[in-house]
């Protein structure tokens, strides 16, 4: 046993600076979709209550194809075609020059267009948990629609959106051990690489799952925080 | 700050973040693609660090056409999608020159060739690896190989398990969930050395048919960078010439893997 | 005579607005639809001509089977599933700590932790333990991936449906559940007859939704050599190295949850169908 956790060691001979830096990346990768994907997702919504009927078509039919497909096959198709579109709008702009999309980035768009379908069905839920009537009080005052969604629906979006995102940030947490499987060295990549090496699959895949479980309690303990803050002001019922 | 400053921060924020990791490639850098799970080979070590054959062998050839070597791990399965994607330049990852694999990619002359052959459990029953014989037998390969296409189309009647990696695949046979491998015999011949590959040992001939088994490992390159191609190839001519290669090789194998 | 005015404007039964003028003239919803027709079309036109049909020729036999083999990791894993996640939530639900803590500590780790890692400790983990599992004589089962990938989803969505089975049987009132003990009835039939009827109306939602999400979690089965329907992807790609491969994953993906939530959504409404708010 005590063989076991010395492979856990810093350093040469140890595995637990690898993993260390893979949960380091993990952390990195889930944080830094998360701003892209929530407004991704606030898009589509925005587009999904809009008035014009295209907008809602091109918001409904991106939900419906990202959360029908399987994470791996989004990210896997994803990853691959950023760089090649990215390439092809760079030879379009500016022919002969190269645009290079690292690996990293290429993970957060993959990860962030999932995030984006999921979340912007928590973001129409909580517009819609809006009274309309507040939206036509904001415009019977004067206030233009770009105004009123700032002043009156923003602010209370947030609240209402909070426990849906939270249980999505979990999500796109698990999500991230997807990334794995195409190049990033991400937590469970650097484990697999552990495992490839001192074959012991269950010891390292174990400390794996108890890092990640760290990850979801940690966030689990700050989305109720996040809640509580949103929520005071309302009166518990 | 309203709510909705703070959506657009976060939005600049990421799409400088984005740009910043963006950056046009510079000129005396080639980029690698290299798989890192293919001992002896490529695999990486407790360090994170990148080790093996096809490392040096890069090293060296960048050494010799006076460019900056920097090195991608990227899985197999995915390693010549991203080289399409430009994510890196050259794949140097053992990978056989193959005629399907032509139709997509360009590669150099071969920088080393091996056999292919199959291991078993030692006291296995077997001793006749002809596709009749291993008939209803579980055989287990890497994905996206030579020896998974070789298995897939001759070994009809096997049950063929197919995995991301080499280690996967001699976990499972150490384990008993496989009956046989198909692999390169040099990758096979390091893992039967190790404590855990004792459990093991080669069954059959060797197999170098070149319609499956290709002409040996290149490098793979984009069909439309010739010029890179040219460049390697010199550079692969003088370090056979100049004994570089030969060092390395010594420095992994008893004998020469040309 | 102003009464008279009165109800005789009252009599006008309130009118259709009239149908949006969309340009040139059409009616708004003809023109949308001419425009969705256009853009149909138009893909069609795009998609179809870029086909390779030596690959369809290939490899459509396979992706059946593999859709096939998917189907079955789904069913087996969500109907056994369905069966353990009632005794967790009840255990869960206990106020019993000895059997409160094991419960809560099941499902804070097959929920906080990802599906992938899961599969990898169980399938590499019980084969590590292979001679353990021998002389137990239980490897036959843990020597197929196909096993390993339905016992790890079966317990993973196990822990997620007894969450939902647990907010479900919460949300319902106290007041049916002492309805019936007043009624003389005891607990268990209570339970069954009472409480877990009225739990799975409330809880069809969120199940089905738990069922579309093992349809697309399965395709990491494909990482431990199942050949489901992304398992024959990654082979038919590695192959033919055409991005097809991943298009026509996408379409049978795609048909196959539009399909389970349609023929849920249908579920729902009949089980529903005496609720007045159904609508």
């Amino acid at each position: 046993m005590g063989e076991l956790f010395g492979l856990l060691a810093f350093g040469a001979e140890g595995w637990g600076d690898e993993l260390a830096a893979g949960a380091w990346l993990t952390v990195r990768l889930a944080l830094t979709t998360l701003p892209f994907g929530l407004l991704l997702g606030l898009c589509i919504a925005l587009a999904k209550e809009s008035e014009n009927t295209y907008l809602r078509a091109i918001g409904n039919t991106y939900t419906t194809v990202f959360r029908g497909l399987p994470e791996l096959l989004t990210l896997f198709v994803i990853y691959n075609m950023v760089q090649l579109l990215a390439n092809r709008i760079v030879q379009f702009v500016a022919p002969g020059s190269s645009f290079e999309i690292s690996g990293f980035a290429a993970g957060v768009v993959a990860l962030g267009v999932v995030f984006g379908a999921f979340s912007s069905e928590v973001f129409l839920g909580a517009i819609r948990a809006i009274p309309k009537g507040q939206g036509e009080a904001g415009r019977s005052l004067g206030l233009t629609a770009v105004q009123t969604f700032r002043l009156i629906t923003m602010p209370q979006l947030w609240r209402l959106a909070l426990p849906g995102l939270g249980n999505l940030w979990l999500v796109l947490i698990k999500d991230t051990s997807l990334v794995s499987v195409i190049a990033l060295n991400d937590l469970l990549r650097q484990t697999q690489v552990a495992v490839g090496v001192t074959k012991e699959p269950f010891f390292f895949y174990l400390i794996a799952c108890l890092i990640y479980l760290g990850f979801t309690l940690i966030s689990t303990v700050g989305t109720n925080a996040l809640e509580k803050r949103a929520n005071r002001g309302f009166a518990m019922r | 700050m309203t709510q909705f400053n703070r959506f657009a921060v976060a939005a600049v924020a990421v799409a400088g973040m984005l740009g910043g990791i963006a950056s046009a490639s510079a000129q005396d850098v080639v980029r690698i693609g290299t798989e890192g799970a293919y001992p002896p080979f490529n695999f990486t070590d407790s360090n994170g660090e990148l080790k093996g054959f096809d490392i040096d062998i890069a090293q060296a050839l960048c050494d010799e056409m006076d460019v900056t070597c920097e090195f991608v791990a990227q899985d197999w399965d995915g390693i010549i999608p991203a080289l399409l994607a430009n994510r890196y330049d050259a794949i140097i990852a053992s990978m056989s020159i193959t005629e399907e694999r032509m139709e997509i990619v360009d590669f150099t002359d071969k920088y080393y060739q091996t056999p292919a052959r199959f291991i078993m459990r030692d006291g296995s029953d077997i001793s006749d690896t002809s596709p009749d014989a291993l008939a209803g037998m579980t055989i287990g390969a890497q994905s996206a190989t030579i020896h998974a296409n070789f298995l897939e189309d001759i070994y009809a009647d096997s049950d063929i398990r197919l995995y991301p990696t080499q280690d996967e695949a001699n976990l499972d046979l150490a384990a008993g969930r496989i009956d046989l491998i198909l692999a390169d015999s040099i990758v096979l011949y390091e893992w039967l050395e190790t404590d855990d590959g004792s459990c093991c040992t080669f069954v059959g001939d060797a197999y170098s048919d070149p319609d499956y088994f290709g002409f040996g490992a290149g490098i793979a390159l984009r069909q439309e960078d010739d010029e890179l191609r040219e460049r390697f190839n010199a550079a692969l001519a003088a370090i056979i010439e100049n004994g570089t290669w030969q060092d390395i090789n010594d420095d992994y194998f008893p004998f020469s893997i040309y | 005579m102003t009464d008279q005015s009165i109800t005789s404007l009252a009599r006008i039964a309130p009118q259709k607005a009239p149908p949006a003028r969309g340009p040139f003239g059409l009616e708004k919803k003809v023109f949308d639809q001419i425009v969705l027709a256009i853009v149909l079309v138009g893909l069609a036109a795009w998609i179809i001509p870029n086909i390779n049909w030596r690959f369809v020729d290939r490899y459509w036999l396979r992706y059946l089977e593999g859709i096939l083999v998917t189907f079955q990791l789904v069913f087996l894993s969500v109907g056994i599933g369905a069966l353990l996640s009632l005794p967790i939530a009840l255990a869960r639900l206990s106020k019993r700590k000895w059997l409160t803590l094991p419960a809560r500590a099941y499902i804070t780790f097959f929920r906080g932790t990802p599906l992938l890692a899961q599969l990898f400790l169980l399938y590499y983990g019980a084969g590590q333990f292979n001679a353990a599992f021998e002389a137990a004589g239980l490897w036959w089962f843990f020597r197929e991936p196909f096993y390993v990938a339905v016992l790890t989803f079966t317990f993973n969505t196990a822990a997620y449906q007894a969450e939902i089975m647990r907010g479900a049987i919460q949300s319902l009132p106290a007041g049916q559940a002492e309805a019936a003990s007043a009624l003389g009835i005891s607990r268990w039939p209570t339970f069954f007859k009472v409480v877990l009827p009225q739990a799975y109306i409330v809880a069809l939602r969120p199940l089905g939704n738990e069922l579309i999400l093992m349809i697309k979690g399965s395709a990491i089965a494909s990482i431990v050599t199942v050949l489901d329907l992304m398992g024959i992807t990654s082979l038919a790609y590695a192959r033919s190295f055409n991005f097809q491969a991943f298009f026509w994953a996408a379409l049978l993906y795609l048909i196959a949850v539009e399909a389970v939530r349609r023929i849920w959504d249908r579920l729902e409404r009949h089980l529903t169908r005496h609720l007045a708010l159904s609508h």
